[in-house]
């Protein structure tokens, strides 16, 4: 063995350790996050029972009344309805990205929807409280403009790129074959796009969506412009309310820590990281199922 | 994408924790200069208010000019951060413009008055009354009375817009004005004074509350009781929405904490820099 052979070995094993430093520092620091928030946010059921946080919509930590019923709902119900417009929209315009749009096209919509992703979410936020609230106090008549309509309208434009993205990647995917087979056996484009391409994807689909989602839960600065941010229990879509991360947003800097109400703003952070873990569980379930073997 | 984002916060999460245990080493070795130096050097801690934190910012530059080797740090957190800290012994003064949370009692905390800190309800531009009472304010601000038609203005509903539970600001009118009724939570919550102004400033119809220092042209600031607000209408307690902004000490203030306490409350102080950061000296006060 001469020196060079040597060193080079050295120099592997150097590289290895630091690959594996940096990988455990990396499960270390989401350790620790992870046993930082549990601790603190279960330290509010010293003071608080779990029936009232999570069943009671009375937030009023004056008084001792920490119910998160409020927040749980405004964040389930923003991202319900901006999934029910970012969804569809989102889907449609990944199989024209994927399967209609011609090359010169496409090769400017890719770009585009990834320069889409980079926009900081606080212009979003910005552009929805100075244009959206009040186009949508003026088209719909209503006090403010502000709560789980404007919120979801907007959130439903900063998921699309999330969804389009994972959407067309999956379609993109589907094997040339099985859409030359449907069209020789006489289906139209259509059919073989709803019938052969759509399933076939699908499971990629749904990743996409579940992402979205996810993005949409834990979107805190857009949201917390245009939402309202009282805790009061939306009657309407047009009645201010309150979400999870804007809740947390907006008491944060003020509420000592270690007390009740600072406990029981990290226990809302740890529902947001339970809710958010358990979609990637999802996506990873359905990313493991193929529709179909070749 | 998503991983990126996921990391770029872990690392944020990473850098805070890393700061707040640095800012924790520094806590304690501040009290021991404090103690051991009986004459005027060593480090003042402060946190709390953020109102007060221009005002300070300027007691401290001012205060530097005279006394070169104290140490002044100064950071924000909101009033009730400000008293809790301080009755842990992790700053010397506690900032707060609200009085003592009641838990905090038994503590043996002194206060010292620093400034008076005034407020303004303002309305959208397009509201077409200039004062109301003390009771019609405390009916809008609880919910018992919404248009605008019922305290003598136009058929418009009204929109509350103000600050969020845990803010000074709030605690002060709901305890100056609604003297312990509660708010309607049917409003919109904005995180600081200019959010306000501006939220106010675009809603058709809206009212809030701000700072003094932060009524502009953007808005109109209405009456109370038919008195504008002004230093003097204070003065001579027609005026009373106002609190006191209060630096919190743990036992008798001794040494550098001392001095910079005297200092901020001095009457050189005060007369040059209260007014013009939009307090009202102490002087200026009504007795009570």
């Amino acid at each position: 063995m001469n020196k060079y052979n040597i060193s080079r070995i050295r120099n592997n094993k150097l590289v290895y350790w630091l690959f594996i430093s940096a990988a455990s520092v990396l499960g270390l620091i989401i350790v620790a996050l992870l046993v930082f928030i549990s601790q603190q946010g279960l330290q509010t059921f010293r003071d608080v029972s779990p029936i009232e946080f999570f069943f009671s919509s009375n937030w009023n930590p004056d008084a001792n009344k920490f119910g998160a019923l409020i927040f749980i709902i405004g964040s389930l119900a923003v991202t319900v309805f901006s999934i029910l417009v970012g969804g569809p929209l989102g889907v449609l315009g990944a199989v024209f990205l994927a399967k209609l749009a011609p090359h010169w096209m496409r090769n400017i919509l890719q770009p585009a929807i990834n320069l889409y992703m980079a926009i900081p979410s606080v212009v979003y936020g910005f552009i929805g409280l100075t244009v959206i609230v009040p186009a949508v106090r003026n088209i719909f008549g209503v006090a403010s403009g502000f709560g789980i309509f404007t919120a979801s309208f907007i959130l439903a434009i900063m998921i699309l790129p999330t969804v389009i993205s994972i959407a067309a990647d999956a379609l993109m995917a589907v094997p040339k074959v099985l859409e030359e087979g449907s069209i020789a056996l006489g289906a139209t484009y259509w059919q073989t796009i709803w019938h052969i391409v759509l399933p076939t994807a699908l499971p990629g689909i749904i990743t996409g969506i579940v992402l979205g989602m996810a993005r949409a839960i834990g979107e805190t600065m857009a949201v917390q412009m245009v939402i309202g941010n009282t805790p009061q229990l939306a009657k309407s879509l047009f009645s201010p309310t309150s979400t999870l991360p804007s809740e947390i947003v907006v008491e944060m800097g003020n509420t000592p820590f270690g007390s009740a109400w600072g406990n029981s703003l990290f226990l809302m952070a740890l529902v947001l990281l339970i809710i958010s873990i358990l979609m990637i569980v999802i996506v990873r379930k359905i990313s493991a199922y193929k529709a179909v073997k070749i | 994408m998503k991983n990126l984002f996921k990391k770029t916060g872990l690392m944020a999460m990473a850098l805070v924790l890393g700061a707040g245990m640095l800012a924790g080493c520094g806590g304690t070795q501040d009290k021991k200069a404090a103690n051991s130096v009986a004459k005027v050097e060593g480090k003042v801690t402060a946190s709390g208010s953020t109102a007060l934190l221009p005002l300070l910012k300027v007691g401290q530059e001012e205060f530097y000019k005279l006394h070169d080797k104290v140490t002044v740090n100064l950071s924000g957190g909101g009033s009730f951060t400000g008293q809790k800290q301080v009755a842990s012994g992790s700053v010397d003064i506690g900032n707060s413009d609200v009085a003592l949370a009641s838990d905090l009692a038994g503590k043996g905390l002194v206060q010292h008055n620093l400034v008076g800190i005034p407020f303004v309800f303002i309305v959208n531009k397009d509201v077409n009354v200039d004062s109301l009472t003390d009771k019609q304010y405390v009916d809008i601000l609880t919910g018992k009375i919404n248009n605008w038609q019922e305290v003598g203005g136009k058929d418009q509903k009204i929109t509350i817009i103000h600050r969020a539970k845990s803010s000074g600001s709030r605690a002060t009118i709901a305890a100056v004005v609604l003297k312990g009724k509660e708010f309607t939570n049917d409003a919109i919550i904005q995180d600081s004074n200019g959010a306000v102004r501006s939220a106010i400033a675009t809603t058709p119809g809206a009212i809030g509350y701000v700072d003094a220092a932060y009524a502009d042209k953007s808005i109109k600031v209405l009456k109370f009781n038919g008195v504008a607000y002004s230093i003097q209408a204070v003065s001579e307690g027609k005026y009373p929405v106002y609190t006191t902004g209060r630096m919190f000490t743990k036992g008798e203030a001794k040494g550098a904490v001392k001095a910079f306490i005297d200092y901020v409350t001095s009457d050189a102080f005060q007369n040059k820099n209260v007014e013009s950061k939009g307090f009202i000296p102490l002087t200026k006060l009504p007795k009570k």
